[in-house]
Parts: C-alpha cells; sequence; structure tokens
C-alpha cells in the first residue's frame, strides 16, 4: 500500500519537502514505517528518532498498525507558547 | 457558548478572547499573553515562525480543554488562541484564557493549560535571530 506521510518543522525542512509518499506491506507497524523512511530519505535518519508518530492525529505507538488511508504525521519535538 | 479553539495567521484578537470567555454568571476571567521576546540567552531576537499540524493542534486543544474542566470543574469556559507564521518582537503569540463564576480555581486551571499547550500540541517554533535560525522545542 501507497502511505502518506506528512513532516513538520525541522523534518520538513530536513527532506524538503511537507510530505512523502512510502510502499509498505498492508498492515505494516509504525516501526517498520520508520524503518522504511529511514532507509529511503538518509538525511532524516538524525531526527527521526526524536520524532513521535501519529496515526490519524493520535500519537501512536511502535506496534501499531497503519491501514490504507491512515493519515501518518511525524512530529519532531513541539514547542508552542 | 463553546470554548474557543484557534489557530491563526491573523494578528491575536484578544477582544474576541475576552467575549468568548465573558458571560453574566461568569465573574472571574483569566487569560495568559504569550509575546515575543526581543532577547533570548543574550541573542538579539528577530522574529519567531510557528508552524502548526493543524487539525491535530485543535483536537488535541480541545481535549485539553475537557481536561481542565474535569479537574477544575467551576471552569466554565476555556480558550486557546495560537498565531502561526511569522510573529514579530512584541506580538502576541498565543492567548489562553478560562472562565468560572469564582476565581479559585481559574488560577491553577490557566497554568496547567499553558503548560499542556507546550507538552503535546503539534505546534513548533522557529527562532530566527543574529545567530541564525533554530527550532526551539519547549523547555
Amino acid at each position: 500500500m501507497r502511505v502518506k506521510v506528512l513532516l513538520f518543522a525541522g523534518l520538513r525542512e530536513a527532506a524538503g519537502e511537507a510530505e512523502l509518499e512510502l510502499e509498505l506491506p498492508e498492515g505494516a507497524t509504525v516501526e517498520e514505517l520508520l524503518t522504511a523512511l529511514e532507509k529511503e530519505r538518509p538525511r532524516l535518519s538524525r531526527l527521526l528518532p526524536l520524532a513521535k508518530v501519529a496515526v490519524n492525529r493520535r500519537v501512536a505507538r511502535k506496534g501499531t498498525e497503519i491501514h490504507p488511508g491512515d493519515e501518518v504525521a511525524l512530529i519532531p519535538p513541539v514547542g508552542g507558547g | 457558548m463553546e470554548d474557543l479553539v484557534k489557530i491563526t495567521e491573523e494578528p491575536i484578537d484578544l477582544e474576541e478572547v475576552a467575549s468568548a470567555l465573558s458571560s453574566p454568571e461568569l465573574g472571574a476571567i483569566l487569560t495568559f499573553v504569550g509575546t515575543v521576546r526581543g532577547i533570548e540567552d543574550g541573542e538579539r531576537i528577530s522574529y519567531l515562525e510557528y508552524e502548526a499540524y493543524e487539525e491535530m493542534a485543535k483536537e488535541e486543544l480541545l481535549a485539553i480543554c475537557r481536561e481542565i474542566k474535569a479537574r477544575w470543574p467551576t471552569v466554565q469556559r476555556v480558550a486557546f488562541v495560537h498565531r502561526i507564521g511569522r510573529v514579530g518582537v512584541g506580538e502576541a503569540a498565543v492567548a489562553i484564557g478560562v472562565s468560572a463564576p469564582h476565581r479559585e480555581e481559574t488560577f491553577p486551571a490557566l497554568a496547567y493549560a499553558v503548560d499542556r499547550l507546550k507538552e503535546t500540541v503539534p505546534i513548533w517554533k522557529k527562532q530566527v535571530g543574529e545567530k541564525g535560525a533554530r527550532w526551539k522545542p519547549a523547555k
């Protein structure tokens, strides 16, 4: 399945794009997504360990499965206010 | 009236925040306004640039509104307005408020609201100053 991943802040700048697409097996976990992302975008590898992953706008665990149509986003350390 | 949760590129309208928190039965309105400092750790700052994952940020802020009312039941209304994009020195980046019939619970509730905003809401701040630009996570 093709999964769209939204990027923000430092991750967006490092990637040079605000969203990207990854090919993953259906039901792949968040951890597998991160592994695939690191392989496809090596320049994100320094920032990825600090980021949380949101699936459908909720922070997900490493084992959370991703399904077609899910909204996936990488959340680097936040700093509002 | 509902809680006010808003993420905007426009300058923050404090009248809008006050009016969202006002009602004849609510005798205590408390607001916090966070503005951009011109000096940060000795560095002269030009401006801050905020970015948000808007849909998720709004959901998180609404969840914080519910948490506050569960913890301080006299608090009737909560407001969060956060600016995104470029915000100049001295301008408001965020306004947060709570209101209740009496003041006692509004003080801890407002402090909690400010802390929670910085912890979990997907909003990011880039500081641009004389030493360059960098993303600043909450301390």
